[in-house]
């Protein structure tokens, strides 16, 4: 699934998106970065509370192409920065992590039945 | 005192500047991060009581050749006899007074265990000579002047040059037999979030252009990852190196302290000693140990309460690169 379609499907914000036709094949939700280090799929698009620097960093080493930040928290310049310089694409939602992922969930299953 | 005062200000085209442009050599900045200004001040210190006259430390700077004398007593440290003060005696008559009437009082102070990047920063933004180093209990330990710096920095980096050029010998014998050998070492500092994850990220484009499996590219970056968050985090700072040869990829952190009393319990799942604002921004849950042993083909941790750590992450790399 693009991430064009995935932030339709979920009525996300698109606060810096490098490629809306870049492909996420999956999602996880975590805040935890050590959890996320060990257990995100490559491919998989971020969903979490944590908006800082430390999150692209972690999305760079997993092959994370986007992260998901829920409750509309503001994203902090050096995180837009780092994600910029990493090719990461930062979305927002209001939503909290399991609204969030319930969304995208239906969106993955409905893009898998396609 | 921690208002500047007069301290003997040299002229700006002495001062360094080392570390503020974002052009400087790579290994120069490694390693003002890596050395902390204790391993730089001259500890070996000739200091005078506050009864003892301005004469007397006129005397002493002519003798010992220094141009600034620590007025202490016991380990209590009270001010600093410069040139300026001296000049200023012997202009107002009162060279035969005490150096504790008068004596710089105001100065700007460094503590031992800063890292010597601080130390820089501080002689470009104060101009001063020399500063006074106190250690955590606010005893005088020594004095750091730019000269020691010079003198330190040109040790270290004749270290660097001798340890690359055995690197360059053991490249070339490998290389010999057709194997890939990298090397480098990254300093990290306590708390440094801002730059957590770049170490890693190096390793993993290093690897990325060796063209690696992507497998064990996330192997590795997991441990580096992970290790180097502890550095920041649990450590008092320290060096994350990393180094691939013979089908191997070895990634260790080594810090001088404060140590971990029960390593075995360090390394369970979800045990952590992180506080809560570290846990705020999604470390400290206790996985980090737990991942690099996942990763790990090989793990070793030894630890020593009130010393160092030292953690080594071998992942066998079958086939080498791709």
């Amino acid at each position: 699934m693009t991430l064009g379609t995935l932030i339709g499907a979920c009525g996300g914000e698109a606060v810096q998106v490098p490629d809306l036709n870049a492909e996420a094949t999956g999602a996880y939700t975590s805040d935890l970065l050590s959890d996320v280090m060990a257990h995100c799929p490559d491919g998989a698009v971020l969903i979490t509370v944590q908006n800082h620097t430390n999150t692209v960093a972690v999305c760079t080493l997993v092959g994370a192409p986007a992260i998901l930040i829920v409750h509309g928290r503001e994203i902090p310049d050096d995180m837009r920065a780092a994600a910029a310089r990493e090719g990461i694409a930062l979305l927002r939602t209001t939503d909290d992590q399991f609204n969030a992922s319930l969304k995208i969930g239906r969106a993955l299953a409905a893009g898998e039945q396609a | 005192m921690s208002a500047p005062g007069s301290q003997s200000p040299v002229a700006p085209d002495e001062r360094p500047g080392l570390g503020e442009s974002g052009n400087d050599p790579l290994v120069l900045l490694e390693l003002i991060q890596r050395l902390k200004v204790r391993d730089v001040m001259t500890a070996d210190l000739v200091t005078l009581p506050r009864d003892a006259s301005m004469r007397q430390a006129q005397e002493l700077m002519r003798q010992k050749k220094i141009s600034g004398v620590p007025v202490e007593e016991k380990g209590r440290f009270f001010g600093l006899v410069s040139i300026d003060d001296i000049i200023r005696a012997l202009v107002a008559g009162t060279i035969h007074e005490s150096c504790g009437r008068h004596m710089t009082t105001k100065l700007v102070v460094l503590e031992d265990d800063m890292p010597l990047s601080f130390a820089l920063r501080y002689f470009d933004r104060y101009h001063y000579g020399r500063f006074p180093v106190l250690n955590r209990d606010r005893r005088l330990v020594g004095i750091i002047c730019q000269r020691d710096i010079n003198r330190a920095l040109l040790v270290e980096l004749t270290r660097e040059l001798q340890r690359l050029e055995s690197v360059s010998v053991q490249r070339g014998g490998e290389g010999a037999a057709g194997s890939l050998y990298l090397l480098r070492e990254f300093p990290i500092c306590k708390y440094d979030f801002e730059n957590a994850g770049k170490a890693a990220n190096q390793i993993k484009q290093v690897l990325q252009e060796k063209k690696f499996a992507t497998k064990v590219i996330r192997r590795i970056a997991v441990a580096a990852y992970e290790l180097e968050i502890n550095l920041c985090v649990h450590s008092d700072g320290g060096v994350l190196s990393w180094q691939v040869s013979s089908g191997r990829a070895e990634v260790i952190a080594r810090d001088a302290g404060p140590g971990i009393e029960d390593v075995e319990w360090a390394c369970r799942d979800g045990t952590s000693t992180a506080n809560e604002w570290i846990r705020s921004l999604g470390f400290g849950a206790g996985m980090g140990l737990v991942n690099v042993r996942r990763v790990s083909d090989e793990f070793e941790i030894t630890s020593k309460k009130g010393s160092g750590t030292t953690v080594k992450a071998v992942i066998y790399i079958e086939g080498g690169a791709a």
